[in-house]
């Protein structure tokens, strides 16, 4: 390779180090053989990100952040902007296949162990990129200032007032104001189009070179590192580039498919996506009848309201978010991949995604007192899930896992 | 000394100074920022009192005044209605029935009917749970949410219930009472949002 070098480059590289980052992460980067397509969601969630950086920016051209104009703005690029529509529910629908997809890619780590030593801080920046996501949701669901913008983060914004003693203070901070207003709206705005997205690029570089360094897990979860050939490649690994780039473009057109799909035939997704308070303006007078979050807080918005405390309620939520980041520690098996734990394990995976599955749609859901009934049950299964896990991980039998990838 | 020679203590001590006068310049800078974020004196301004005729409400009616953003619910209560707050059937149900909870509500409504005029009652409608409008169901009829409902504030958002002094029920997911906000009588008139510093 070297020897063929254009000219060109050979003078770029002396000072820019393109090629060797290319081969580092890409034509030289080992993935393991047997990736299966839970591994495409990582690579997903990249292009529904692209996606929201530049619809974002297009959107941002035709907005307007203040409290008397947004709504209208909103209204005005949905008609009178060309292919403002387009744009515009390229966005909204991004935001939610952008949980959807890490929902799923975050599930992988858990079926697969792939937060497991040594990629603790994969799993780690890789909760700090979720947690820019929901301040970033979160934030983007004000801008439109419908009605149920505004509720939504009243009672967000409220959940600060169970800080003893600094509660009110720390809500006025927040909002600016006694109320939330167009000084609430504006900061917003700063934050949703120029700070969070700042800190997620910079996350996610962290949590791509950390993966970079340590190497990619696999279904098997199986140390391709343990045997390399005379060159250092494991025997067991392929470029990532081309296999895996090439490799994974059938998956994005199925993906970008479902996307297209729903922007074009159902751009609300049945209220889901963009729900229908939300075509009213923000009344700060008029609370909608059934307060919901996006979809995508649903588990944690029903587990606050399992707890008939609010105090309590604050703390179960923060803490089903908490827990998840401390994870790695919590798992004390000795194998990474579900395939070769013991019962247990499995049964516990799959009673978490459960868990976790029906708490978001509770989320969406009134609160009735059956439905509460679930949603306690569902959060004591979703915590035991964290809290069980150093022992029965420890305690159970697990099968060996095999030297090389296929044998 | 030679020229290679390194004073370790020496160096130490100059960065750990260094990184303590940089904090403390970081702080600093910080201030600004982080106060930039407190309400605005225009912002301030808008919050001031409002002022509000109670003459013209009936009894049974309610009436919605906005303060700083919030709606503050005005309620004439019927002399039936003044009594039924002080039934024990009601006050076993409630969880701070007595107002102790002295956060909501100023001191001169810390007492039976949780005002300054009996028949008055004045609450911001501001569900404590998570800041919701609670509703207001005056008659006394079982209502879907409550079979011995004795009349109150229902809070459509979470179930969370009040009666008609704000005072929250047991079991619900409300921490505490309807604030009572500052308030002030001046003839038939009332100022929210200023009590003359009594409280």
């Amino acid at each position: 390779m070297a020897q063929n070098k254009h000219p060109l480059m050979a003078w770029i590289d002396a000072r820019l180090p393109i090629t060797s980052t290319f081969e580092k992460h890409m034509s030289k980067y080992y993935a393991p053989k047997n990736f299966n397509w839970w591994y495409v969601f990582g690579l997903l969630a990249m292009v529904v990100f692209a996606n929201q950086i530049l619809t974002g920016i297009w959107l941002t051209m035709s907005y307007v952040p203040s409290s008397e104009e947004a709504f209208a703005s909103v209204e005005y690029i949905m008609r009178d902007v060309e292919f403002g529509w387009l744009l515009r529910y390229m966005h909204s629908t991004g935001a939610s296949l952008f949980f959807l997809v890490v929902y799923l890619h975050m599930y992988r780590g858990v079926m697969y162990g792939s937060y497991q030593k040594p990629r603790e801080l994969i799993w780690l920046f890789g909760m700090f990129v979720y947690l820019a996501m929901m301040a970033e949701g979160f934030m983007g669901y004000i801008l439109p200032w419908g009605n149920m913008s505004f509720w939504g983060a009243q009672v967000i914004i409220s959940l600060f007032g169970a800080i003893p003693y600094f509660g009110e203070a720390v809500q006025e901070w927040i909002r600016g104001d006694y109320l939330i207003s167009g000084i609430t709206l504006n900061r917003f705005f700063a934050l949703h189009v120029v700070a969070l997205p700042l800190v997620l690029i910079v996350l996610v570089v962290i949590h791509v070179l950390a993966l970079h360094e340590v190497g990619s897990n696999n279904p098997d979860g199986i140390d391709i590192k343990k045997h390399m050939d005379e060159r250092g490649v494991p025997l067991d690994g392929i470029p990532f580039h081309p296999y895996f780039t090439i490799g994974k473009l059938p998956a994005v057109s199925v993906f970008l498919m479902v996307f297209v799909g729903i922007i074009f035939f159902f751009p609300e997704g049945g209220g889901y996506f963009i729900e229908y308070a939300n075509f009213e303006p923000a009344d700060n007078l008029k609370t909608p009848e059934h307060i919901a979050p996006s979809w995508y807080f649903g588990a944690f918005y029903a587990m606050l309201r399992a707890v008939p405390s609010k105090g309590m309620g604050v703390i179960v939520m923060a803490g089903a978010i908490a827990i998840l980041f401390i994870l790695p520690w919590l798992d004390r098996s000795n194998v990474k991949s579900w395939r070769f734990k013991g019962m247990y394990s499995k049964v516990a995976i799959v009673s978490f995604g459960i868990a976790f599955a029906v708490l978001t749609w509770l989320g969406t859901q009134p609160a009735t007192p059956g439905y509460t009934i679930l949603a306690r049950v569902m959060t004591v299964v979703y915590f035991l899930f964290f809290l069980a896990m150093p022992f029965y991980s420890k305690y159970e039998k697990t099968k060996p896992v095999p030297e090389r990838i296929g044998e | 000394m030679t020229e290679g020679d390194v004073n370790k203590g020496r160096r130490r001590f100059l960065g750990a100074t260094t990184a303590v006068v940089g904090a403390v310049g970081v702080v600093g800078v910080a201030v600004p920022f982080v106060k930039s974020w407190n309400p605005s004196e225009k912002a301030k301004a808008i919050g001031g009192p409002v002022k509000v005729d109670l003459s013209k409400i009936e009894e049974g009616a309610l009436i919605t005044e906005e303060w700083r953003g919030k709606p503050i619910y005005i309620l004439k209560r019927s002399a039936a209605v003044i009594a039924g707050l002080n039934e024990s059937g009601l006050k076993d149900r409630l969880l701070d029935p007595e107002s102790n909870n002295t956060n909501q509500q100023p001191e001169y409504a810390h007492n039976e009917t949780r005002s300054i005029a009996s028949d008055v009652l004045i609450v911001e409608g501001v569900c404590t749970h998570l800041g919701c409008a609670p509703k207001m169901h005056y008659e006394v009829k079982p209502e879907p949410f409550d079979e011995k409902w004795s009349g109150g504030f229902f809070c459509p958002c979470h179930g969370s219930r009040f009666d008609l002094a704000g005072r929250v029920f047991k079991g619900v997911p409300a921490p505490s009472n309807l604030v009572v906000p500052k308030h002030q009588y001046d003839g038939s008139m009332v100022v929210i949002g200023e009590d003359g510093g009594v409280a």
